[in-house]
């Protein structure tokens, strides 16, 4: 029983008695309340050594929070907003300077980006009339929208980023056609790269780092040269270095195009070297992710002849090579006459487009890879298109080396290598394993009219082509690299070199035992004794051989 | 990454070039609904795609009260009909790790051991079991190895309540910029195995409400996370290089986040000699 204590407004109030009730010692009497009420205030208000904060004014700023804020299930979050409290009580305190305006780099890349979108003062409407009837930039929107039936592509916002990117790389160089040939990942910035052709007489020649590799060598032989007037001559290194396959022209070959490539879209486009074949053997044997800077190098071994633009030009031309494909009948072979007798029998390089192309349906692009084909050149073992020989030229080099070299792979036993010709289709791709080369399928199955026919290649993941009607392209998205069902496995170190000729003048044999040399001894005096003169002094120098023992 | 946001987040990681036509995208905003109402899952998660060499895998996840407990996984071809997977057990994982090669695309292929030694077929096939797994063995295999390997989440979006269970953190506004360039402000969202090994100094710095999972910053080898800015700076993508095709993305500042899987389904083993 006991209800009390009772407050004013309810019934018996009036009838508690102080000091009699069992609550006394929770409730004293209302001047020691008010004296118990100012105590625990006088606690609340006093403040932290730490933090110089008090527990009265920050519950209070929380109440006033949570009646503001009004949030759900508050009980729940309440030790959370208990600290958001304190940390926004932080901040005010100590703003006694001005924040700078952080420059995030989020600005500088929003700023380049509007760029793109800027128009070229006074350059746009002249070259407009100009260019109507020959229009090189690509329209990149609407590869992205059939590729996108696929899955494949990136955003609409990079895209159309892509195509003003493009526009303006057009607007800078001298370009004839120009195509957006694809995106590669890398570890710190991605790659864009377009595929572009020069008008004929416009590009520029390169020959500046080719020089220097050519004087770096020829610097070599001179050496060699100067040693010889030395007295000790060191022996000559007879090494003579397997000739470099040069590398193919410009406008031909792995080199038919030339390549662009920017980290970004507003970025400044770079133009991307030529390749040689060495880069091309070599970036067969390694395997390495892009970093995203042009002029990183590459660490690898077999040491990568070039930085990674050149590994990267080298990969772009692997890819390309391999996964370019059209619809049959797309491209057919320019007509030429005389010129079906070629050297080395290369086959034919140039193609055009076929004007009375006749497109085919998706089903029948889909059912059967042997309406694709490749419009590339495929690259042979040696790292160009077109083979060449590179002994042809020092004939009395190979007789030299002929003689003196143990392991000679004759230079007369090289076999051109032929690869397959122009616009073969690619139901010839070899698989790896039990795995077709391409996978083809409909971009729908539920609206086949509409349909597009999109290829994915299995031997580079990452490359895609697609056809629809009169239209084809082909693109890739990936890290660059090829399919290899096997663990890579990089080169092994080449043999120890021989470092002299062997032969039995030099050869260690064991010593001959007690026995052997008493039976070569016993076996030698029966001769020496069909000989009698001799025997005195043999005898003699049978005694100091066997002292020398 | 969560259906509900799932064509804002397909456009922020579609850098990769990798993504779901429009036709997908339709399908899959009806379907995921309609797997939580017949699952009865609180939340439900778009996992990724597989490219098999013949079809593809569409994966999604259920995540029930508990989001740290063992999620339901569901495969369906077509994103239309979707089927239950089993749970993963240690024991098929060995198994299909010893497979090698792309995913066919036909849940009911066989594999057949081929490079198997003895002794590996003895302890993996106690039971004497056959030599043959089925494709959607190694797909529950595979599923798990990569949330467990690279299902990542930024620090702070779940929180450890003291009953042990595991809820999203209503209080995580996002991670700054230049937290988020860091890989210690992600985790791993799967059983810790790290944790224990920290030392004292380290442990009494954790918070245990939110740092309860290991985080990225020692994984092996190193390097293989790659951070970068895209969309001018905007989405922090990260991407792993050694299960190929797994993206992160997380906008700094807010609340979105997520990763998904696009990819054959291939642990890179090459990884050491490409970095």
């Amino acid at each position: 029983r006991g209800h009390g204590p009772y407050q004013p407004h309810e019934p018996g109030y009036g009838l508690y008695q102080p000091g009699y009730s069992l609550y006394d010692d929770q409730i004293p009497d209302p001047n020691s309340r008010m004296l118990a009420i100012q105590n625990a205030k006088a606690y609340l208000l006093q403040s932290s050594t730490i933090s110089g904060l008090n527990l009265y004014d920050h519950l209070a700023n929380m109440l006033t929070k949570i009646l503001d804020e009004q949030p759900t299930n508050v009980v729940d979050i309440i030790e959370n907003i208990s600290k958001d409290v304190k940390w926004a009580q932080f901040r005010k305190k100590m703003d006694t300077l001005r924040d700078e305006h952080e420059i995030l780099p989020k600005f500088e890349a929003a700023e380049k980006r509007k760029a793109l979108f800027l128009k070229a003062n006074g350059e746009g409407d002249e070259e407009l009339e100009e260019e109507i009837g020959e229009m090189p930039l690509p329209n990149v929107m609407e590869t992205a929208f059939y590729f996108e039936q696929a899955g494949i592509g990136l955003s609409k916002d990079e895209s159309y980023h892509i195509f003003l990117a493009l526009k303006k790389l057009i607007s800078i160089q001298p370009i004839q056609t120009c195509r957006f040939w694809g995106k590669i990942l890398g570890l710190e910035m991605n790659y864009i790269i377009a595929e572009v052709q020069y008008h004929e007489g416009e590009e520029e020649e390169e020959t500046e780092e080719d020089e220097v590799i050519e004087e770096g060598g020829k610097g070599v032989g001179e050496d060699e040269d100067e040693d010889e007037e030395k007295e000790d001559e060191p022996p000559k290194s007879t090494y003579k270095p397997p000739p470099v396959v040069p590398k193919e022209e410009n406008g031909t070959g792995a080199n038919k195009f030339v390549y662009f490539v920017c980290n970004e879209p507003g970025k400044p486009w770079v133009k991307l070297p030529s390749v040689t074949p060495a880069q091309i053997v070599c970036a067969r044997k390694i395997k390495k992710f892009f970093t995203g800077r042009l002029d990183a190098p590459v660490v690898s071994f077999p040491p990568f002849p070039g930085n990674e633009a050149n590994y990267l030009r080298a990969q772009i031309a692997r890819i390309s090579a391999g996964t370019q494909i059209s619809p049959i009948g797309f491209y057919q072979f320019a007509e030429e006459e005389g010129e079906e007798e070629e050297e080395g029998g290369g086959g034919r390089e140039t193609y055009e487009e076929n004007p009375d192309f006749q497109p085919l349906s998706v089903a029948e692009l889909v059912d059967s890879l042997s309406t694709w084909v490749h419009h590339r050149q495929s690259i042979l073992k040696q790292g160009r298109c077109v083979w060449l020989n590179p002994f042809q030229k020092s004939e009395e080099e190979e007789e030299e080396e002929n003689e003196e070299d143990e392991k000679a792979e004759e230079p007369d036993e090289q076999q051109q290598e032929i690869g397959p010709p122009l616009l073969t289709p690619v139901s010839e791709d070899e698989g790896i394993q039990n795995i077709p080369a391409w996978t083809a399928q409909p971009s729908t199955n539920l609206i086949p009219q509409y349909a597009v026919a999109i290829l994915r290649s299995n031997r580079w993941p990452g490359a895609y082509a697609f056809a629809s009607g009169k239209k084809f392209d082909n693109i890739y998205f990936g890290w660059g690299h090829k399919y290899s069902p096997e663990n890579h496995a990089p080169a092994l170190p080449p043999p120890v070199q021989a470092e002299y000729p062997r032969g039995p003048e030099i050869t260690e044999t064991r010593d001959p035992t007690l026995e052997e040399e008493l039976a070569f001894k016993a076996a030698k005096e029966e001769a020496l004794a069909a000989a009698e003169e001799e025997e005195d002094e043999e005898d003699v120098e049978d005694d100091e051989e066997e002292d020398d023992d | 990454m969560e259906a509900a946001s799932l064509p804002a987040a397909l456009e922020l990681v579609a850098g990769g070039g990798a993504g779901l036509s429009p036709e997908k995208r339709a399908v899959l905003g009806a379907s995921l609904l309609l797997l939580q109402r017949d699952y009865r899952f609180e939340r439900v998660w778009f996992w990724g795609c597989i490219q098999g060499v013949r079809g593809a895998y569409y994966i999604a996840e259920g995540l029930g009260p508990d989001r740290a407990a063992p999620r339901s996984r569901l495969y369906s071809l077509n994103c239309v009909e979707w089927s239950l997977l089993p749970p993963a057990t240690e024991d098929i994982v060995a198994q299909a790790e010893q497979l090698k090669g792309r995913f066919q695309g036909d849940p009911s292929f066989e594999y057949e051991y081929t490079e198997i030694n003895t002794e590996d077929a003895e302890r993996l096939f106690e039971d004497g079991k056959e030599l043959m797994i089925k494709e959607e063995t190694r797909l529950v295999a595979m599923i798990e190895q990569i949330d467990r390997a690279v299902g990542i989440i930024p620090r702070g979006a779940f929180v450890k309540t003291p009953l042990g269970s595991v809820h999203e953190n209503r209080n995580f506004e996002g991670l700054s910029l230049t937290e988020a360039k860091k890989l210690s402000s992600y985790f791993h969202f799967t059983e810790p195995v790290n944790l224990k090994n920290k030392t004292l100094l380290e442990k009494a710095l954790l918070d245990p409400s939110t740092d309860f999972l290991d985080s990225l910053e020692h994984d092996i080898p190193q390097g293989s996370w790659t951070v970068q800015l895209e969309k001018g700076g905007t989405v922090v993508v990260l991407r792993s290089l050694l299960w190929l095709g797994l993206t992160f993305y997380h906008v700094p500042m807010t609340k979105q986040y997520g990763y998904v899987y696009f990819g054959t389904g291939e642990k890179n083993l090459d990884l050491p000699f490409m970095l």
